[in-house]
Order: C-alpha cells, then structure tokens, then sequence
C-alpha cells in the first residue's frame, strides 16, 4: 500500500478497487449499533486546514473517529499561521505532537507534496489549490461502483468549471485508471482546449446539449461565486441556460443514468432543485460514502506497521 | 514441506457431525443459535454445521459471517491486512446464542477479537465456540465449547486446515516448522 495519498493520478487500478472493497466494509459501520472500530486506536490524524471546509474537514474527522483514532483539528483562522507561521514550521510542530498523519488543505497547489519531506506520517490530500482532491474523486467513483455496478465503460460527463476544479482533475485521472470515458463540458473560458491532453482519452464539449443522451454520470460542478464576475462567463442566467441542470435535460438522459454535485451545490445557478431532490440525484448519497471511503483510505494507510 | 495428515475427509465429516449434535443437545434444539464462521475457514465450517443442524432436526439456523480483521490486536505488527466480509444475519444477534465457528484454536487472540467484534455488532445471550482443532498453546484464557479434535503441537509446527469450499479438498495436516 502506498504511504501518502496525494493524487488520484498515483492510484493504479488495483489500489482504488482495494480502497472501493474496504470502504464497502466500512459503510456496514455506519448502519450498526456501536458505529465504531478499535482498528486506529492511540494513533493520532490532524486535520491541517488552510482553506475553509466544512464538509471534508468533519468527513475525515468522522472517519477517523469511527475508527478510534485521536482527530486534532488545527485550522488556519485563529491559529499560529495567522501569526505567520510558515507551512514547515507547523509541520514540524505537527511531527513534534506525534502526528501519525495529516490531512492537509491548502490553497497552493503542491503544498501536501511539500509536507511529506517535513512529517514522518502519512499526508492525505483533502484539496489542494486548483490541482488534486484525490478522496473526492475516490468516493465519486465508488458512488458510481455502488449505483451503476461498475466504472469500467461507464460515460461521465464532468460540466462546469473545470478550470479551477481539482474534484474534475481527480476525476478524470482516476476515471481514465478505471476505464471509463470522460467528457469535459463547459465554456471554452472554463474548459480550455489544454484540457484534452489530460489523459489519453479525455473529450472536450462546449455543447452539454450534445453529451446528455450518452451519458451515464452527468456530474456537475459548483460555479464558485468568486469567479462571477471574472468574465468566465457573461452572466449566471446565460451560464444556466447553457450549462446548468434542469429538468428537461434530465429527461433527455438515459432513464438509468445518475447525477452528481460534489457540493456545495449552488441550487438554480448549475443546477436545478427538482434535479438535485430527484431520486436520480446522489448528492446526499455522496455525503455518506465519502465517509466510508476515508475510513477506507485512513485504515490502508494507517492500519499497517508504522 | 513435509506433513502428515491429521484428519481425512471421512473424519471431518463425523466430527461435524458430532460438532452438530452437541450444539442441539448443549442448546436444548438450537432454538436461539445463531452460527457465525471466522473468516475464512470458519464460514464454510458453519455453513456445513447449519445443513446438518437443518437435517437432523429441520432447524432452519441463520449464518453469519465475522471478518476480525479490524480488531485484531497486532495490526501495527505486520503490513496493511485486506479487510473481509463481514455478514450480520437479519434477525441480528441480540438476545440470541452466539455459536463462533473457526478452524483452529491456537493462541486464543483471534477469539478475542471476534468476541470484542460481536460486541458492536449486539449483546447477545451467550457466545459459545466451536473449533475444528484445538491444537493449545494458548496465550489468553479462552476455551472452546465444542472440540473436533485436540491435537498436541509444537510451536514449530503448522496445522493447516484444507477445506473443499476453500482449497478444492478436506483434509488437516500437521507440517514440520521451518
């Protein structure tokens, strides 16, 4: 097993089906009496967070603590790195403190690639910059697995802003690991031509009209508010008519196909609220696996020999 | 490796035979058993005692399976293990009697895993054990409730349980160390 988890891009096959197997094991935890394993028991994970997150911070933070581990949460705001503490000199504070592992956010892009020279324990990347979200992409593709039966030969469509999505780069490489066939879709401002070197067989569409009957996922990504007025696009009502998610192109997906919104989703800017409550929707879904799925990464990397 | 068989097809049967007849009898009929296999020999192991169970008396048991590896106690010992099953028949284990059923009883820490693993799972009434061998050696104070056979051993040595579910063939075998 590998010691860090940095990028979907280093997990090959074998790794993500080892990972996807232990995580169905881990989701049997949370329908239990006792929703608790000793596995992690005196070992520590901090939770180093540069950016604000609430629902990937407590994701984590419920897995370790489902798997008996000490969970310290050390976030920027109000904290020595407010008083301008170096990266390094937290890590070596964290390493000081016996940290077994961090899962570390960052908005540089690199920043948890950094931290493994600094820490002796695992680094898991919880998001860093505009680079890589590898546990997203790892229980995207398991709510896949357990929705549709497979990855392999599934057709997701990734919509929105690609550009400055690290859940749509993670995707895409790990869904290329898998055999599936991914279809960018977006603006030409959001999803740039550069993004057909991704991965081997990676396509790019500017027309979401065009991709809605083949697709099996359509996974939708937020349009970060701060980017509104960066002239990505003209304005949120042509973006919606373009790209977002109504009703009426839900119809016109395969009866079989699933939609998904790693969230927080922005209801009527890329999608609409009858899409994200239909039962066709897994947002909800994704929320519970992703805490089976980081169970599942923390035991494989923390489980063994120190 | 040099081995030699401990116990052939025909005896494994007749100790599982045996096996079931003392759980109905200790269990005054098996009314509340529930049988769990230790993953992985143990599965089949009661697999195979709830089909005679169900034809001796046409008692229909529920089986579940225990895949410990979550709570074993020498996880930061070796490398990462692969987590298995682990099955929780419908009618869970609350209030019920808890038959475990493994291949080998050696140091006792594998049963005290699975005991702390039934903990989490409900409360039931009683747990009981149920082992192939018994080959001793124990480093903890368990016992097992249902013997097929002792065999004295050297700590050298291996016992191996093959069982046709598993390794295509039934048969135990005790193997020289290394």
């Amino acid at each position: 097993m590998i010691k860090h988890l940095l990028s979907a891009g280093d997990l090959d096959a074998a790794t993500a089906a080892q990972i996807h197997d232990t995580a169905e094991e881990m989701a049997t935890v949370a329908g239990r009496e006792v929703k608790k394993l000793p596995t992690l028991r005196g070992r520590t994970v901090v939770n180093l967070f540069y950016e604000d997150s609430t629902r990937t911070r407590t994701s984590f933070e419920v897995a370790a603590k489902r798997l008996s581990a000490d969970v310290v949460n050390f976030s920027a705001k109000g904290s020595s790195v407010e008083k301008g503490e170096s990266l390094k000199d937290t890590a070596w504070t964290l390493q000081a403190m016996g940290a077994d592992a961090v899962v570390i956010r960052h908005p540089a892009s690199g920043a948890p690639h950094r931290l493994t020279r600094w820490v002796h324990g695992s680094v898991l990347n919880a998001g860093d910059g505009t680079h890589e979200h590898p546990t997203q992409a790892l229980l995207d593709t398991f709510t896949m697995r357990s929705r549709l039966g497979k990855v392999a030969g599934l057709n997701v469509a990734i919509v929105g802003d690609v550009l400055h999505s690290r859940v749509a780069r993670s995707n895409a490489l790990l869904l290329h690991t898998l055999g599936a066939k991914v279809t960018l879709v977006g603006p030409p401002t959001l999803v740039t031509p550069a993004f057909a070197n991704l991965t081997p067989d990676v396509s790019v569409s500017y027309d979401f009209d065009s991709v809605l009957a083949d697709a099996d996922v359509v996974m939708m990504l937020r349009v970060q508010k701060e980017r509104m007025n960066a002239a990505f696009f003209p304005s949120q009502h042509e973006y919606y008519r373009r790209y977002g998610l109504d009703a009426a192109r839900l119809r016109r997906m395969p009866d079989h196909a699933i939609v998904m919104h790693p969230g927080p989703m922005n209801r009527g800017v890329e999608i609409a609220p009858e899409v994200a409550d239909s039962p066709r929707s897994t947002i909800v879904e994704q929320v519970a696996n992703g805490v089976s799925v980081r169970m599942a990464c923390l035991y494989l990397l923390l489980g063994g020999r120190p | 490796m040099a081995y030699k068989t401990i116990l052939s097809d025909a005896d494994i049967n007749r100790i599982l035979d045996r096996i079931a007849h003392q759980i109905l009898e200790k269990t005054q009929g098996a009314g509340d058993v529930v049988l769990f296999g230790v993953a992985t020999r143990g599965v089949p192991l009661a697999q195979r005692l709830a089909e005679r169970i169900q034809a001796f008396e046409q008692v229909k048991l529920p089986v579940g399976t225990l895949d410990i590896t979550l709570y074993r106690d020498d996880l930061g010992r070796h490398s990462t293990r692969a987590v298995g099953r682990t099955e929780v028949p419908s009618g869970g284990i609350d209030g019920r009697i808890v038959v475990l059923v493994d291949d080998v009883l050696f140091s006792g820490r594998t049963v005290r895993a699975a005991l702390d693993a039934l903990s989490d799972l409900g409360r039931p009434a009683a747990v009981q054990l149920a082992v192939l061998v018994d080959r001793g050696h124990r480093q903890l104070p368990i016992r097992a409730d249902y013997v097929g056979k002792n065999i004295p051993t050297s700590l050298t040595e291996q016992v191996k349980v093959l069982l046709r579910e598993v390794d295509g063939v039934d048969e135990v075998r005790l193997e020289d160390g290394k």
